[in-house]
Formats: structure tokens, sequence, C-alpha cells
């Protein structure tokens, strides 16, 4: 299972790769972590005429909290959001949601924003940055511009990314204090890919849900925020049956996938239950 | 000393452990690469094999002088099907090589098949199981027009009377699903053609080399002398490397046909596509029951799906034949009455994987007394006490011998161990907090280390069965051990030299066991079968007496006593009650070199034996603890114990790492692997993304307790235990899980119990009662 | 397209100069031209973990990185495990638990193993489980890999 040939560029600036995405159009492919694309190419599922390797670009590679946002550099690999990178609930939110990202090797080659561009439906990182509304910035040779993540996601492996335009950063809001997120998935085994999965972030005051930002992913071509049940939330309280109750409103609330490893029914009792856990320990 | 019963740490290891393990791609250096071009679709007729100007692809035409994989079972209801190395008219399954190519690395040759054409006209395919006993369903293969290859058939002349007597009856079908045996490595050859001697070495990853090796002779036509079969170090097989496949005649082929080294290296998705499948079966059950809970009789409908073709050399019939015999399994079964079917579909061929049938049959057998102690109100663990073998020899009522085992005492203990009434505690507790736990128990035996009789038994023409090993001490006085078994991961290198060092009085580290090599061991099976210790282990063990015995004769001559005033000990040959003593490599060496001194003595310490034994029967009772996410379906097991008798320990760590194995392979089998097929016969289970054998996260501690009944039935006192783990733990699981649901009045009686299944149960239980 | 590139690999502390298609694997570049064959292929596809290498410091899938890809970076290997005739600690406790069998996915968890203490000295058992999540092993059942690798990690936190 060897991938079919190509052509290898290694550039070392973002000027450098932006030419080359601009010369090789359609045919070029950028190479982050590698850890989808290889192995689709290993299966000749995959086969780009040109790999643009962005490793050794040095300005891509950083995390940094700047104006209200965490600042994630286009290199910045899963495993630095092992530990938390901020801190509050950002910091505490993104390390719980990255034990459920494949697994360890593949964290420490794996990009945030080559999750991003991937556009796996069952990303936990695609659903990430549609429940906390990060920005996207794309470069290309024609200029920069930035895409909110509600913009960005088009369909299973379909972005708004053109084939000459490179992802630099994705900006997340910081959370203050008064936010607590939720995380909860459901795979077969420890770091498959998600049956479903739900993401919660709750402000909860004296027991009564304030605001509320609610997304679930796994179950559709890309992640849903749910935006209906997010305003049903706001002013309840926090309590386990209203929590129950959202879980069943989401799972009416869309048309969910089938595969070979859960159908569009099943589907829908994962959704319920997984929005119950996430609101839940968001709630806790 | 006594090495036996010691957890030496095996000898196999530093190797292993320093990467510098000899697989079969680590000598495909320098070797030009095959690549297989494999059918898109599952039945069709080939119109046309296109390939570009100036790429060479070898068809079935160039084959033409190669015979047909063409096992054979000498029984009036077996149909013989033929399977061509490459078919020149017809696809029997998605995935079947059609052509190959070659070229100097394996990129390239992938490069080249991609150009090749299949011009393959399709046709509606027969994928399931039961889907292709319908009396309307195509046939797989015109010599079987209802798709039966093998079927076996048997009523006791009292079934009819013990249903009509019965005070319950209990009906089940259940439903193993697919799997594959996904051995860590896959399949491969390197076939070196020399040009010296005109001889073809064949490195390939398989269990049965010697086997491989009249196969192949076989099929090119050629004296056995051409060619030699060596098993490198072989990443493991669990069955799936028994067979001769298509794969290596061809390499073979290939090699004198261009004399050259030639190598295939099969990837993942070939493994999964066209290697072997098993475990495809149904079962229809009833069981007649006295009002005590006595088993009365059995009524079985057994299928299984066999795949496109049968393998070679057990046949198709290896699991419904082994379902057929071994159904009643640990239980005292007074009448029965099976029929039992091996299914052809155009589906990846089956071949035996660890278990075989097993799995499923102790699933039947362990639901059945479930179902039939729930509907007499009797409780599981009584209900079985009362039909467990408890007499010694046992015959079945398809005439096996089971010899001495531990069946009941076996269970007493696991319950004992689990303290079944705190967990009933427990569990009422938990259910109070929505938690739903479950415990189930499965009592099994395992049929081990059976010599040529078994086979000969189910009608097998080539008739597999005993073993030979060649012992010799060198005039340094290390050993060595040349066997016919062929080992890939079980440790028997290490077993071995224990047995025999206690034999000879030499250290294991001085035993050198050389296997997996035709011109250098004795012809043998190989490595399957739960039997090597055993049967090759008897061997060894005979082999090594014999050559105690001259070693003694030597020794009494050298220190002017008798034979039998000699013991072997501590690298000595002492005379008994005197302090006079020789180290054994002196006498070694005085057998080899100064053999004038022993004038009626043959020089040298060179002896064989051979041994074939009927077989003997462990036991063993798993017990497994579960809780169940009845949102989600998803089930955690939370204790897995096994109490196991397996006979003597020869290695205690290794026999552990056996049974650690086997149940970790049968949780897969119980909650996560399943082939899948879609209608047109497409595998969608071509990954590792989509077939998933369990990690570390997915398997808990288990626990083990060992009993030790030595029975008369093998040399060593040790049974078989490869393949226990993997026979036991599906039941026990399920029954755990429908312990657990018990509240919903759920039965599941499929495996693998996926989340999705076991949520589907839930959910239609809830309808029910809602209704 | 897909000239060779002549580039070389830092192996264990050796240089290995090689010429590469740029679509080699790292792995096969190890096993093919390096003749290092203790890295094994068991998926191809990042899934099994047979052939995780540590590069820099990191335990990566050999086979989801091209070898053009490591260039400049410094790749250690099972062979380069053991300081001479002395094992790791996980190779000593491997041995010493029964942590193998057939042995093919045993590299890989050994690497696997070392490159996430390499990573992070301080990384608790329950964080190492979860590492270790990562390969599969078809032969033990795991039970004497995770206690084969509890007790190295105690050794190499000892630094013994």
């Amino acid at each position: 299972m060897k991938p079919a040939a190509f052509d290898y560029h290694r550039p070392t600036d973002v000027v450098a790769a932006l030419a080359l995405l601009d010369a090789h159009g359609a045919d070029g492919k950028v190479l982050a972590g590698g850890q989808s694309l290889v192995a689709a190419m290993n299966f000749r599922l995959a086969r780009p005429g040109v790999l643009i390797d962005v490793n050794r670009i040095a300005e891509l590679d950083y995390l940094r909290v700047e104006g209200g946002h965490l600042r994630v550099g286009a290199l910045t690999r899963h495993a630095a959001f092992h530990r938390p990178v901020v801190d509050g609930p950002l910091g505490t939110l993104l390390s719980r949601v990255v034990e459920h990202v494949a697994h360890y090797p593949i964290r420490q080659r794996g990009t945030f924003a080559g999750s991003l561009a991937h556009a796996d439906p069952a990303s936990e990182w695609c659903l990430t940055a549609t429940v906390l509304d990060a920005e996207i910035s794309v470069r290309s040779l024609r200029g920069a511009r930035s895409i909110p993540a509600s913009a960005f996601f088009k369909g299973t492996f379909t972005t708004a990314l053109e084939p000459d335009e490179l992802i630099t950063e994705i900006r997340l809001p910081l959370l203050d204090a008064g936010w607590r997120g939720g995380f909860s998935e459901f795979s077969r085994r420890a770091g498959d890919f998600a049956l479903a999965m739900a993401l919660a972030v709750l402000r909860v005051e004296s027991g009564v849900i304030r605001a509320a930002r609610l997304g679930i992913g796994g179950v559709a071509d890309r992640a849903i925020r749910l935006h209906a049940v997010e305003a049903a939330l706001v002013g309840r309280e926090a309590t386990e049956s209203i929590f129950r109750a959202a879980g069943a409103e989401a799972s009416r609330a869309v048309e969910p996938s089938a595969d070979i490893h859960a159908s569009s029914e099943y589907r829908r009792d994962l959704i319920a239950a997984m929005v119950a856990r996430a609101l839940a320990e968001a709630a806790a | 000393m006594n090495w036996i019963g010691r957890s030496l740490p095996r000898l196999e290891d530093p190797t292993l452990l320093r990467g510098h393990g000899h697989y079969v791609a680590d000598l495909a250096q320098d070797a030009a690469h095959i690549r297989f071009v494999r059918s898109p679709v599952a039945r069709g007729r080939i119109l046309g094999i296109e390939a570009p100007e100036g790429v060479t692809v070898y068809t079935a035409a160039d084959l033409s002088d190669v015979g047909q994989i063409r096992p054979v079972l000498e029984r009036p209801d077996y149909v013989a099907v033929g399977q061509p190395v490459l078919p020149s008219d017809r696809v029997c399954f998605a995935g079947q090589a059609v052509a190959f190519v070659v070229a100097d690395e394996a990129a390239a040759a992938e490069d080249l098949a991609e150009q090749i054409f299949l011009d393959i006209e399709p046709e509606e395919p027969v994928v399931d199981l039961d889907a292709a006993l319908r009396p309307d369903a195509v046939p797989t293969h015109p010599e079987a027009p209802g798709n039966v290859l093998v079927e076996g058939r048997m009523r006791t002349s009292g079934l009819d009377a013990a249903f009509a007597g019965a005070a319950a009856v209990v009906e089940l079908d259940l439903r193993s699903r697919r799997q594959s045996a996904m051995p860590m490595e896959t399949r491969g050859g390197v076939a070196r053609y020399d040009q010296r001697d005109r001889r073809t070495t064949l490195h390939a990853s398989v269990q049965m080399p010697h086997m491989l090796r009249t196969g192949l002779a076989d099929l090119l036509g050629c004296p056995e002398a051409d060619l030699r079969v060596i098993a490198p170090d072989v990443g493991g097989g669990f069955g799936q490397k028994m067979s001769l496949f298509p794969e290596y005649v061809a390499l073979v082929w290939l090699a004198r046909h261009l004399k050259r080294d030639v190598a295939w290296i099969e990837d993942r998705r070939e493994n999964f596509l066209a290697s072997a499948h098993s475990r495809d079966q149904a079962f229809t059950v009833r069981g007649a029951f006295d009002a005590q809970g006595r088993l009365l009789g059995l009524e079985a409908d057994l299928r299984s799906n066999v795949g496109a073709f049968s393998c070679y050399p057990v046949t198709c019939g290896v699991e419904p034949l082994m379902a057929f015999a071994e159904l009643p399994g640990p239980y005292k079964v007074l009448e029965y009455g099976a029929r039992s079917r091996g299914v052809t579909t155009n589906t990846c061929t089956m071949a035996p994987y660890r278990g075989v049938a097993r799995p499923m049959l102790t699933l039947t057998m362990e639901r059945l007394m479930e179902d039939a102690a729930r509907r007499l109100g009797l409780d599981p663990i009584e209900i079985r006490r009362r039909n467990l073998i408890d007499s010694f020899p046992h015959r079945s009522p398809t005439g096996l011998v089971y010899d001495a085992g531990s069946y009941i005492a076996a269970m007493e203990a696991a319950v004992a161990a689990v303290d079944l009434p705190a967990f009933r505690r427990r569990q009422a507790e938990a259910l109070t907090q929505g938690r739903y736990l479950g415990l189930g128990i499965s009592v099994f035996s395992e049929r081990t280390g059976y010599g040529t009789p078994a086979y000969a038994a189910r009608g097998m023409a080539i008739v597999p069965g005993y073993e030979q090993v060649d012992c010799a001490l060198d005039p340094s006085g290390h050993l060595e051990l040349r066997i016919g078994a062929s080992p890939h991961g079980q440790g028997l290198a290490t077993a071995l030299a224990q047995l025999v060092a206690d034999e000879l009085g030499v250290v294991p580290s001085q035993v050198r066991v050389i296997s997996g090599d035709t011109d250098r061991t004795p012809y043998g099976w190989g490595t399957f079968a739960s039997r090597s210790m055993v049967i090759a282990g008897g061997a060894s063990k005979l082999a090594s007496a014999k050559v105690a015995a001259k070693l003694r004769a030597v020794a009494a001559c050298l220190m002017e006593a008798t034979e039998a005033e000699i013991d072997l000990e501590g690298g000595l040959a002492r005379v008994r009650g005197t302090n006079r003593s020789t180290p054994i490599r002196e006498i070694a060496r005085a057998a080899h070199h100064r053999s004038h001194l022993f004038s009626d003595l043959e020089g040298g310490l060179r002896q064989t034996a051979f041994y074939d034994p009927f077989g003997t029967f462990s036991n063993a009772c798993h017990v497994a603890e579960v809780e169940v996410d009845v949102d989600t379906g998803g089930v955690r097991i939370e204790r897995f114990l096994v109490v196991e008798d397996a006979g003597r320990l020869i290695n205690p760590m290794i026999v552990d790492g056996q049974i650690h194995g086997g149940v970790a392979q049968g949780i897969a089998n119980a909650l996560y692997e399943e082939m899948i097929y879609d209608p047109d016969g497409n595998l969608l289970t071509a990954s590792l993304a989509d077939y998933l054998p369990p990690t570390i996260n997915e398997i808990p501690k288990i626990e083990i307790i060992h009993m030790e009944t030595i029975s008369d039935a093998t040399l060593t006192g040790a049974k078989g235990v490869g393949e226990g783990g993997t026979i036991g733990a599906p039941a026990a699981i399920v029954n755990a899980i429908v312990d657990a649901l018990a509240p919903f009045g759920v039965a599941i009686n499929e495996t693998p119990a996926t989340p999705e299944r076991i949520r589907a149960a839930i959910r239609s239980a809830r309808e029910n009662r809602h209704e | 397209m897909n000239d060779r590139l002549a580039i070389t690999l830092n192996v264990n502390g050796q240089s290995y100069p090689v010429t590469v298609e740029p679509r080699k694997s790292l792995a096969d570049a190890l096993r093919e031209d390096c003749g290092l064959t203790g890295t094994h292929l068991g998926c191809e596809h990042g899934v099994c973990g047979a052939c995780t290498v540590i590069v820099d410091g990191r335990p990566v899938r050999s086979c989801l990185m091209f070898a053009v890809q490591a260039e400049g970076l410094a790749v250690c290997t099972v062979e380069g495990l053991a300081e001479g005739e002395a094992l790791h600690p996980l190779q000593r406790h491997f041995w010493e638990q029964h942590g193998l069998q057939c042995g093919f996915c045993t590299p890989g968890f050994l690497m696997l193993a070392a490159g996430a203490f390499e990573a992070d000295p301080t990384i608790d058992e329950a964080e190492m489980i979860d590492v270790l999540s990562s390969n599969l092993c078809r032969c033990t059942g795991y039970q004497n890999i995770a206690k084969a690798v509890s007790l190295a990690l105690q050794d190499m936190r000892a630094g013994v």
C-alpha cells in the first residue's frame, strides 16, 4: 500500500508556500501533520501531484493569547493541548477535548489547522471551532481573509478554502471564568472516530442557565450548531431533566447520517445521550 | 533442578526485543515485488485482461500447467470445488487475485497494477448465509446447485421421545458474524531461486511449512525436493496462516519462471479482502429439558458460511463439522440430532480461526442453559451442575471420548472466586441508581492435542496429526531439537527446552529448538489446533528420553556402574548413592569421539521419536462482569475471571499469556469485530478504521486460577491451551449483558453484541412494553 | 515528477545517506535503505502502530511520514534502544513479564512507551495506559504489556 508518486516541496516561509500553491493549483496539496492525508494517499484514495510540506515554516508555529483570543498558529500540533494552554475554562475544555482526538502518536504530528482544513465530519476540532465561533485566517498570493467557522465548513471534507489558500491561524475567543465547558463523545473504542459527540459551554448563575452554546458532531456532513436548543436552555434551571429534554430536542433537530458503525436511528439515541451528558458536565 | 513448572522468561525474546527478528518482509531485500490485480466484483465473467503496451501481466494463461487447489474430504456429502491459482473465466469473490505484475519495488508494482484493466461482466452474487440456502439462490459453483459443500447429519434413536417427554423445550436462534483472525503481520513470501541446484526456497509467513511444500509441489508438478519452505519469525497466525493460498503458488511459479528472487508482501487491505475469514455462522437449536433441568435431548440446525472456496488442507468442513461433532461441549447430552451445512457464497474463503466453531457452540450451549434455568425457575449454576460431565472417560453422542477433567469443580471455583452473592447485592444497589450491572458465566471444553484419528474421522484425504522430533546431543553437550511443529509466537522453543532439560539434566539455554524449515526438520504438521505442547511436546519427551537412556548407557560404561544407577541432573551424570559423577558434556564427547569404547552401542547421540495421540480435553469456566450503558448500548467489562484446567503447566507464564491473548480475541468476538459485506459482495471493512480489534483500553485485567487435572491422555500431562480463551469469553460476556439487561427482558443472541444491537434491543423492549 | 532525492537520515545517532523517492515512507526508508528492519509495518494507514519510532523526541507513526520529511531530524528506532548488551528497561521488563508473543508489534510498543516518557518524564501510569491504547497487539491481550511498561516506568523515573 504505497502512495502514487508526487513532487515534494518544503518551503520555509509562508510567501514561498503561497507561491507554490498558486503555481500548482488543485494539483498541489498542503502537507501539515499528514495524519489523515498520508493514510488516504497510502490507499491511493488521495493522489496529489505536488505536496507542499509546511512543517518547516517557523512563523506558523506558535500558540499565544492576544486581544481576547487564543491564537493558534497553523503548525500547532494536537498534543500542544494535552495540558491547558490558557488559564480558565477554554484551556480546560481544549485539554478535555484533545483526549478524544485520535491517539497519542497521531496527536504528536497532526495539527489543529489541518483538522479544520480536512473537515472530517467526526473531527473534534471542527466541532470545537463551530461551537466556540472560531475565526480562521487564510492567505493566498491574492491576499488574506478571515472566515468565521459558521461559513468555513461546507460538507464532508469540503471547506470554504480555495485551492491557492493556506490556513495560517485559528482564533478562539477566550472564555471568562463564568463559563464552563462540557464534552461527551461516543466511539466504539478509545480514539476511534466519534459516532456522535456534543460540546456544550454554559454560563450558569444561581442554578439558572444564563447563556449557552451547544453543538454536535459525527452525525452529519459537518458539525452542527444547535441554536434553537441553546435558546431554549437560556433561563432554565440547570437540572438533569432539562438536559435530557435538550438531548431529546437535539436528536429531533437533525437527520443523522448512517454508516456501517451506526444507523441514523442509533445516532439519534446517541445524540440525545451525548447532548445531555455534555450539558451536565458543563453545569457541574 | 526441575525446569517444568517454572515461569522461565522466553529464550526467543532477546532477539525480538532488539528488533533483530527476521519476519518475511525483512528478507525481501533485493527481490522483485509481485502485485496482484484483484477482482473488484464479487461474481462475474472475465471477458478480458488488458495491459498497456510494455507492461507484462501474468494471467491464468501463463499458469496453464499449474494445478488447482482442490482439497478433499472422503465423505459422500462433500462436494469438492477447485480453486484456480488465477481464474480464467469467472471470479468468485471481491478481492480474488486475477492477474499479477512484477516490478523492482513494491510501489512501482502498484503503479503497474493500477494500469491493468480487468474486463469483468458482473453477475449477481450470493453473499448472505441464509440467502444462499434459499431454493432460488444462484449457485456459487455449478458443482453445488444448493450451495452446500458439506453436510453432516445424525440423529440418535431416542431424540423424538426425549422431546415428547420434556418438561420444557427451549429454542434459540443464534448468529455469529464474520471475523478475521487478523494477525499483526500480514501474509507474505519471498521466493528465491538458486541457479546452482535449481531449487526454490520460499520464506513465508505460515503455520504449516511442510504441508505448504507438499501443496506447492503437487500444484507445480515438481518433486518436493526441488522446494524448501522456511517459516521465519511469524507475526501471529491464529489459523489464518495454515492454508495453501494461490498467492504462494504464483510466487514460487514466478521465481522458477524468471529464475530470480521475487517477493509478495501482502498489505492490510489485501489481508482483509482475500486471506481468510471465519465464524460466519447461524445456529438454530432446541433443547429438551426435564423438570429437574436435565438436558434430555438436543436438536440443531447448524449453518456455516464457508465463502467462495474450500481451504487446503483442512477443507471447508472445518467449521461445520467441528460444530456438528462438538456442540454438546461439556454437557451430558443423552439424545442428539444435528444437521450441519457448509454453505458456499461469493465471499472470502473461510479458514480455521482460533477456536474454530467452538466460540459459537459454547455461546449456544451457555445461552441454552441460561434460558432453560429461567424457564424452569432454576439457579443457572445449579442447572449446569446437573448437566456437566462428571464421570470419565465420558463418551459424547457423537463418539468423542473425554478424558479426565474438572468441569464442575472449575465452575464451583469460579463462582466462589467472584463471590456471587456479593455481586447480586452490588447489582441491586446499582440498579437503584440507574446503572445496569451483569454477570455471566461460561463453562466449556476444549478438545486439544488430537492426532490422526480425529482428522481421519472427519474424512480428510490428507490426515494431519502426528509429530516427529529429532533430538541430538552434540559433542559439546548442547542439545538440538528438530521439530515438525512450527511455532509463531507461542514460546514453544522455551517450553520444549524446559521439558527436555528435565529429561537430560541440562539447562534450557543449552537446548536449541529448530523449527519451520523443511530442509532441517522432520516432516510434521505445524502449529495449530492447540496441539504443539501436547504432540510435539510428547514426541520431544520420547526422543529426549531415548537420548537420555543412551547417555546413561555411555555414562555407566565410563563410570563402571549400571545404567539404572545413573541420574542425569545439574549437567552431570551421577552414580546414585556415591559421589562419583561426570559432566554430561564429557559423556557427550565420549559418545561421539570414543565410540569404539562402547562397542555394543551405536555411535552418536541422535534419536527420533514419533507421537500420535488420540487427544485430550482441557476445560475451563469464564466469568465476566459488565456494566451496560443503556443510553448508548456501550458495554464496559469490569471484571474477567478464568478458571482453567489445562493439565500440567510446563511454563505457567506462557500458559497465562495464551489465556490472556485468547480472552482478548474472545472479547473482540463478543463486542467489536465484524467483517461486513454489502449486498453486492463488496467488503465494507477493509481497513483498520472499520474493522475494530480491541486496544488495551477495551481489555480488562484478566484473573486466572489454575486447576491441574493430570490425565493419562497425554505423555507430558500438559493439555492444550491455545484456543480456550477465545472459545469461552464470548458466551460469558453475552450472558453478562443479558443479565444486566434483565430488567428489560432483553435477549442477545448475536455476536458481536455491538452498542447499536444492544441499544436496538433495549429500544424494542421498551416499545413493546408501551404497546 | 518523482525524482529521487538524496538526503541524509540521522537514525540512532548514525548518519545514513539515502536516495529516495519523495513518496517513500520513513518506515520503508528505515527498513530498505538503512537496513533497520526492526520497525515493522502492520497496516500502513496509521492505526496499528507497529511502525512507531521516535522523531525529535516524540513517538510518531513512520508509515504516515515521508522519509524526506525526516531530513535533519533525529530518528530513534528499536535498534537504538539497548545500550550494547544492556537492554533498555522497557525491553528488560517486556522480557521478564512476557510482554510479547509473536513479537511483531513489540518494537512499536517499545518505541511508543519510550517516546512518551521522553516527551514527558512526569507521565503517570494512567496516562501511559492511554498512550498504549494507540497500538494494537493481537497476541498478549495487553496484560503483560501493561505490567512491563508500569515496571519500566518506575525504573526509568529512578534512572535505573
